[in-house]
């Protein structure tokens, strides 16, 4: 065959890999300034859709490919989606028995933060509770 | 040969009827893809599923677990002249990967326009950067193994946390790591003019062509995409 080969003008990966970084600042972003909740997830899960379905559109020269070679490597995604509603739901289930089997009646434990990225006086307390073993 | 005959090629269809009309054409499914990049691509879907599986196992034990997962944003900071930046190394490693994205779809451009110089260097600048990311998540590791984290334990909270990390964030370096080995290989059959000669490889005996740059590349795109699934969820969440 003649035309195996994927010759694309330079100006789409330079456009792309611009984009990119963009996505990836936006997504930095997103922890930089901390937000929380709802709209951190979203926000993330957008960028990281965009991002990935530009790699692979545009890089992985996916769009220029025949639809029997796209149809069998994305259809297959549906199988991880199915898995990851599976283990979703399996492991709300977990927690939830652990909730009620695991609870010994202690306090939580404290936990050390990370060197020291709060205050000293919240770093004091986390080594001496709950050093049980 | 002549177009007269009723036996004169057609251009393939597009689209679904496309689609149709490869799977049932009695003949090899996937037309106009080298088979190389074939089954590249039919490796990398079994590697999604890998890669899947972790990140599915990641979001149960983080889902699942009743003690408070440590917080990324903290956990990854580092300080710079005395102030804490969240998840910098992170960063730069995200856009290195990115960066080395780039020269690399373009390393596959120059092949197909035979420039051999210029694909060489474009898979070396390509190369150097996969190994720095490499180094810093090597140096990465020793910082967090320094700080206390195990796979089975760590002073920030879920014990899960250190297994997920050297899990997830180790398998992702050691594709990173062979993709480096096979990008300086490719540096030199390039610049030997392997694929302007047809040169035969060393250990498949095929006939080296351009395409293998975008075989090759197909790869490394993949690396990058998974570390978009794993910059997201596992250091952002």
């Amino acid at each position: 065959m003649a035309t195996e080969g994927q010759e694309h003008p330079i100006s789409v990966y330079l456009k792309i890999w611009i984009l990119l970084f963009v996505l990836s600042i936006f997504s930095y972003m997103v922890d930089f300034y901390q937000l929380q909740g709802w709209l951190r997830w979203s926000l993330i899960l957008i960028f990281m859709f965009l991002k990935a379905g530009f790699i692979m559109a545009i890089f992985m020269h996916m769009v220029w490919e025949r639809m029997a070679l796209v149809v069998a490597l994305l259809s297959p995604m549906i199988a991880v989606l199915v898995f990851i509603a599976i283990m979703g739901y399996e492991s709300e289930y977990t927690q939830a028995s652990r909730d009620v089997f695991f609870d010994d009646g202690k306090p939580d434990k404290v936990w050390a933060v990370p060197h020291g990225a709060h205050k000293a006086e919240h770093h004091d307390g986390a080594h001496s509770a709950g050093e049980a073993h | 040969m002549s177009d007269t005959s009723t036996t004169s090629i057609k251009p393939l269809p597009d689209g679904m009827e496309g689609l149709t009309h490869d799977w049932a054409s009695d003949q090899r499914a996937f037309k106009g893809v080298p088979w190389g990049k074939a089954m590249m691509w039919i490796f990398l879907l079994s590697d999604t599923f890998i890669f899947s599986c972790f990140l599915i196992s990641y979001m149960t034990a983080r889902w699942s677990t009743v003690v408070p997962w440590p917080n990324s944003s903290e956990v990854f900071a580092l300080t710079v002249g005395g102030v804490s930046v969240p998840l910098l190394l992170i960063a730069i490693m995200t856009f290195i990967l990115i960066t080395s994205s780039g020269t690399m779809a373009m390393a596959v451009r120059s092949g197909y326009q035979k420039k051999r110089k210029q694909t060489a260097i474009l898979l070396l600048v390509t190369a150097i950067l996969g190994a720095s990311f490499v180094g810093m998540q090597a140096f990465e590791w020793t910082k967090l193994i320094m700080e206390g984290v195990r796979p089975w334990e760590n002073p920030f909270g879920a014990p899960q946390f250190g297994s997920v990390f050297f899990m997830v964030t180790g398998f992702h370096g050691f594709h990173v790591s062979i993709g480096v080995i096979f990008l300086f290989i490719n540096v030199k059959k390039v610049w030997r003019g392997d694929y302007d000669s047809g040169k035969r490889g060393f250990f498949t005996w095929q006939k080296g062509r351009y395409e293998i740059v975008e075989t090759l590349g197909l790869y490394w795109h993949f690396v990058d995409l998974v570390w978009v699934f794993i910059f997201a969820f596992f250091y952002l969440w």
